[in-house]
């Protein structure tokens, strides 16, 4: 049997866009030059103010976990060897929410509120995906002396 | 003008509600609505409006259209997930009223557990959650927990409280399909599936086809002397992606109830029966708080000590619902027609003495869209 090849994803304008920077190993959301909110995922019409002119900005990739959750099953069978792996909705410094994994974290050492940074997984030649790990040692124990 | 109290239910129906014996999902829903308008003394033929969504037809209601050989002059097939059909009394209502139909029939059908338990859904993937592994829904209500229990100490204890609790209530149904009781323990040791919610917190995987048809109260009277009228109806829209959810332990199912009740003219107090989406138990309890029945983050606290099993202080899901009863990917209509069932003095064993008003709110996909409706014995509150 031939092993599951990983379901597709199509993005389309803006969702390109985000993917194309990914690929790069930027992590980019938008800021609205009519109301300076921070817009993700990208949009081009501001949900604020209906602006058209919404600049990219590079976020710094670190960020506290709002949520997370360990999945004991897999979504699909490309996916069957990670499980468990752990899911987490990240809120980055920059001000916007993203959706990854969370690596080089054991689940039962997942939190609410602890600091990650993003990594950038290639995971194939056209595609890159977002992850974050646990932030440093070293920059946590900067931020508790700070 | 509003729509409060000018239309009824006047049949309802519901079949093969665990599995099916080899129907398709627009074959139950065929047999639903047939058997919806001979409750009602009516026919296909006196169908003008038809109101229908589904996982498995793009164009549900052309499809059960062609299915029935009808030529109906008002279709609506609103998508918002498993609320659709709750959102879909109100429109049938202000159809009626507007004179686009006489005759709405609103209906549904699944064969999600014939199908192997595999969530079918033609829903787009969004690449911004797809290529991480969630599996839809039950990843994101993992996340909505963890979140509730952080914020609020929630425990899995309280979470597996309500399970129990609707256990009961199907336990008072001759159609219960697992008809022994259910423990705390039994349900904190089915398994972490997505944590933390176990195996037993989700709801079950069941076939089933159910429809209602709605009339203007005028002709409800002369079709039948328990219709049940459609006092109030509302909507709310909260996100489509869960990764876009602003709060994942609050909803705007909060201003959909307002809505609802506001136009129906009736306080939470003064509600008989209850129905609420229960996909999961964590969704109930987010619903529970937002609709104002406790306050935000005391959902844990509330569905202790059996406060939502029969006997309790509210007279909620009253046959067990999605946790215990039947849950074929989408959940309102058997939300709807259990609230009938209720109002018509019609549910045995499990009867609310008396019942006059309920409420039912359903969700759509992980909390996203929100549909209420208040229904009533009488056109007037
Ligand atoms: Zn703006």
């Amino acid at each position: 049997m031939n092993a599951p090849t990983r379901p597709p994803i199509t993005p389309r304008g803006e969702e390109k866009v985000f993917f194309d920077h990914l690929r790069e190993h930027e992590l980019v959301f938008q800021r609205c030059a009519g109301c300076s909110h921070a817009v993700f995922p990208l949009r081009t019409v501001c949900p604020h103010c209906s602006s058209e002119s919404l600049d990219l900005e590079r976020a710094a990739g670190t960020g506290t976990v709002y949520s997370f959750t360990t999945q004991h099953r897999a979504s699909h069978p490309f996916f069957a060897a990670d499980a468990p792996y752990t899911l987490v909705l990240v809120d980055l410094d920059g001000g916007v929410r993203v959706f990854a994994n969370l690596v080089d974290c054991p689940p039962d050492d997942a939190r609410i509120g602890m600091s990650v940074e993003a990594v950038f997984d290639d995971v194939e030649p056209e595609l890159t995906l977002l992850r974050f790990r646990p932030a440093s040692a070293a920059e946590s124990t900067a931020e508790e002396q700070s | 003008m509003s729509i409060r109290g000018t239309s009824a239910i006047v049949g309802a129906a519901q079949l093969d509600t665990f599995k099916t014996d080899g129907k398709s999902p627009v074959g139950l829903m065929a047999v639903a609505v047939n058997r919806a308008l001979a409750d009602a003394g009516l026919t296909l033929a006196d169908v003008d409006g038809l109101f229908t969504a589904s996982s498995y037809y793009a164009f549900p209601t052309l499809t059960l259209a062609e299915y029935l050989g009808i030529h109906p002059r008002h279709m609506d097939s609103t998508a918002l997930g498993g609320c659709s059909f709750i959102a879909q009394l109100g429109h049938a209502a202000a159809a009626i009223q507007a004179g686009l139909c006489d005759v709405a029939v609103v209906a549904y059908g699944s064969t999600q557990r014939t199908d192997a338990g595999k969530l079918v859904s033609m829903a787009e993937s969004s690449p911004y959650e797809q290529p991480y592994g969630l599996i839809h829904p039950i990843g994101a209500f993992g996340m909505v927990a963890q979140r509730h229990m952080a914020q609020y100490g929630t425990t899995s204890e309280q979470l597996a409280q309500y399970a129990v609790s609707a256990r009961e209530w199907a336990l008072l149904t001759d159609t219960a399909p697992y008809p022994t009781p259910l423990t705390v323990d039994e349900v904190l040791n089915s398994g972490v599936i997505t944590s933390p919610l176990h195996k037993l917190d989700c709801c079950l995987v069941t076939d089933g086809g159910a429809a209602v048809v709605l009339v203007s109260a005028e002709r409800a009277r002369d079709l039948r002397d328990n219709p049940v009228y459609l006092l109030g109806s509302g909507e709310a829209v909260n996100h489509r992606n869960v990764s876009q959810m602003p709060d994942l332990t609050a909803t705007e199912a909060a201003r959909s109830s307002q809505r609802a009740l506001q136009m129906a003219g009736v306080t939470l107090d003064q509600l008989d029966t209850v129905h609420v989406y229960d996909a999961f138990t964590i969704s109930l309890l987010v619903l529970l708080e937002d609709l104002g029945f406790c306050a935000k983050g005391e959902g844990g606290a509330f569905v202790e000590n059996g406060n939502l099993a029969p006997g309790g202080s509210l007279a909620l899901n009253t046959n067990g619902a999605g946790l215990a009863q039947v849950h074929p990917g989408m959940l309102g209509m058997f939300l709807i027609i259990e609230a009938v069932q209720q109002l018509r003095g019609d549910a045995g064993r499990r009867q609310v003495p008396d019942a006059r008003l309920s409420l039912v709110h359903g969700m759509g996909l992980t909390l996203a869209a929100h549909a209420t409706a208040v229904l009533s014995t009488h056109p007037e509150a």
